[in-house]
């Protein structure tokens, strides 16, 4: 096979934060059914854990940690336990995230910026440091970033949520820079509408929003989190 | 071309310095009635003592943009002091020290942050309420160069200003309809104290970064006042949810 096409994480350690549902959880399986040592993060411990396990009676190396990523000590935690579980680390999906409800600017609350900065921005830099550190050690890893559509365009309500998601696109250029030198390579992605418990959930709560939002899904149907993992295990593959 | 904006108030943050000093400037001469807002009281004073003699009137108003609190006192202050607001610059904010990302510290992140980008957005919150009730008003928020492309070393000042490129995309979407503009405007390198202390500070940086401005040189103030005037002008009337860049062409490469 060419160098070019192999997917293999064959000895390989991959991390992945929000990975208890959706896109997370669908990614952490996909790097574990190419062969990699997955550690899995969420802060919802109970569906972390069930994940890890499923993935271990199945024969594959999972760890489930309980971490919130937008507490800087238990992401510096989460990065030495994957470590000293399995020795190393090559690659790691940000991708922890949450919505926020739609309203307009003059209407939100100051409390709903801090939560969803806290966990969708600072919660990406927090384990970017930490698998940084890591990785420069190593001289090597590929870390990818959970974005959105909401990275690049605006949506009405949704002002918050959308800053959140442009800066996680302006930290993943910034630390691309500083570490492409040193063996280092750092993407985002970013996904249109994915069929996800997060999505299911605004369908259930806001079905006039979402009416909305369906309607200009240009290829007439909603994405599947097996197409986005698809491009995160693609982007970290070099040999 | 003659920009007038007699009989309307312009609100700035960061009015004490720099490019929020030169826009002031700027309405100032254009006849617009100031608020002047910034968090350096003895910076803020000057400036309003200079400018008495240009414009019709100006109040300073001392205020932290990162502070909910103080922000709607002080959009509350611009209203009875003036009884209108027709523009705002939200231009206030601060760099951070040059640190790769591994290296960098949680609270120079989350000051960045909290200046720059929630500042942005607790400005825009109150700024709307009153803009919103009357069916008019123009916002100019100040991103950078740093909200298009990235820098090594800059990664939380670069977050903060992709985040207001998508406050403001999303915001203009909101009011569009309610005859509000919001905009963005995003500086290159400008000769301003934010610049030549971090010319002081990080030499090396800095004369990496002016090589790479085809222009040749740094940005003057008045040229990113220029910017903003023009977005809040009748000329831009169609314009809404842009990031418009007078950066030397640092960002066309
Ligand atoms: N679904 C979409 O349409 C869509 C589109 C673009 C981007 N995204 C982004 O993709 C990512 C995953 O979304 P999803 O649709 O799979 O959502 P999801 O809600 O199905 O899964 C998100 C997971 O993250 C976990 N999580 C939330 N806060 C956390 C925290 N503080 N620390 C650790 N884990 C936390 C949740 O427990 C959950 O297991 C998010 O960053 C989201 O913003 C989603
Ligand atoms: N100078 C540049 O090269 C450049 C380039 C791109 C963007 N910018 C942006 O332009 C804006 C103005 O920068 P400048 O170069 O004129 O800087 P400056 O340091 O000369 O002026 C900034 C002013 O903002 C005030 N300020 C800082 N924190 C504040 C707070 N919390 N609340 C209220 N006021 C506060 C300061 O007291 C100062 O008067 C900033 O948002 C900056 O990020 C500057």
């Amino acid at each position: 096979m060419s160098k070019f096409l192999n997917l293999s994480f064959e000895n390989k350690v991959a991390l992945v934060t929000g990975a208890g549902s959706g896109m997370g959880l669908i990614t952490a399986q996909a790097f574990a059914a190419e062969g990699a040592a997955v550690a899995l993060a969420d802060s919802n411990e109970t569906a972390v854990r069930e994940a890890a396990e499923k993935l271990s009676a199945s024969g594959h190396k999972a760890l489930a940690v309980s971490c919130d990523v937008g507490d800087e000590q238990q992401v510096e935690a989460l990065v030495e336990r994957t470590v000293s579980a399995f020795g190393r680390l090559d690659a790691a999906f940000n991708n922890a995230g949450v919505q926020s409800p739609a309203i307009e600017t003059a209407d939100a609350s100051g409390e709903e910026f801090e939560r969803v900065n806290a966990i969708n921005l600072r919660g990406v830099w927090n384990c970017m440091k930490y698998e940084l550190i890591q990785m420069r050690k190593q001289g090597s890893g590929a870390i990818v970033n959970n974005s959105s559509l909401g990275g690049i365009v605006g949506l009405p309500g949704r002002a918050i949520y959308h800053a959140t998601k442009h800066g996680v696109i302006g930290l993943t250029k910034s630390a691309a820079l500083e570490y492409a030198a040193r063996g280092i390579r750092i993407n985002a992605i970013c996904p249109g509408t994915i069929n996800t418990p997060m999505v299911a959930e605004m369908l259930a709560k806001e079905p006039e929003a979402m009416k909305e939002i369906l309607r200009d899904q240009t290829i007439g149907r909603l994405g599947e989190p097996e197409e986005i993992a698809s491009a995160v295990l693609w982007l970290p593959t070099r040999e | 071309m003659n920009f007038s904006f007699q009989n309307q108030v312009a609100l700035i943050t960061g009015a004490a310095s720099g490019i929020g000093l030169a826009t002031a400037r700027a309405f100032a001469e254009a006849g617009a009635a100031l608020a002047l807002v910034d968090v350096n009281p003895d910076a803020l004073r000057s400036a309003a003592n200079e400018l008495a003699s240009v414009g019709r009137s100006n109040i300073p108003i001392i205020c932290n943009v990162a502070d909910e609190n103080e922000v709607a006192a002080m959009v509350q202050q611009t209203m009875s002091t003036f009884g209108q607001l027709d523009i705002a610059f939200n231009n206030a904010g601060i760099h951070a020290p040059v640190a790769e990302t591994a290296d960098a510290l949680g609270e120079d992140f989350d000051r960045v942050i909290a200046i720059n980008l929630r500042g942005v957005w607790n400005c825009m919150k109150y700024e709307l309420r009153h803009m919103r009730k009357r069916g008019s008003g123009v916002i100019v928020n100040c991103s950078s160069q740093s909200g298009l492309v990235g820098t090594a070393g800059l990664g939380a000042y670069t977050a903060s200003k992709h985040g207001v490129i998508g406050l403001t995309k999303s915001a203009a979407l909101e009011y569009a309809a309610k005859s509000i503009r919001i905009n963005a405007v995003c500086p290159g390198s400008t000769d301003t104290p934010m610049v030549a202390n971090a010319l002081a500070n990080e030499p090396e940086t800095m004369k990496a970064v002016m090589k790479e401005i085809p222009l040749g040189r740094l940005g003057k103030s008045e040229e990113i006042a220029s910017a903003v005037v023009w977005l809040c002008s009748p000329g831009a009337a169609f314009m809404t949810g842009q990031a418009i860049v007078p950066d030397g062409g640092y960002t066309a490469r």
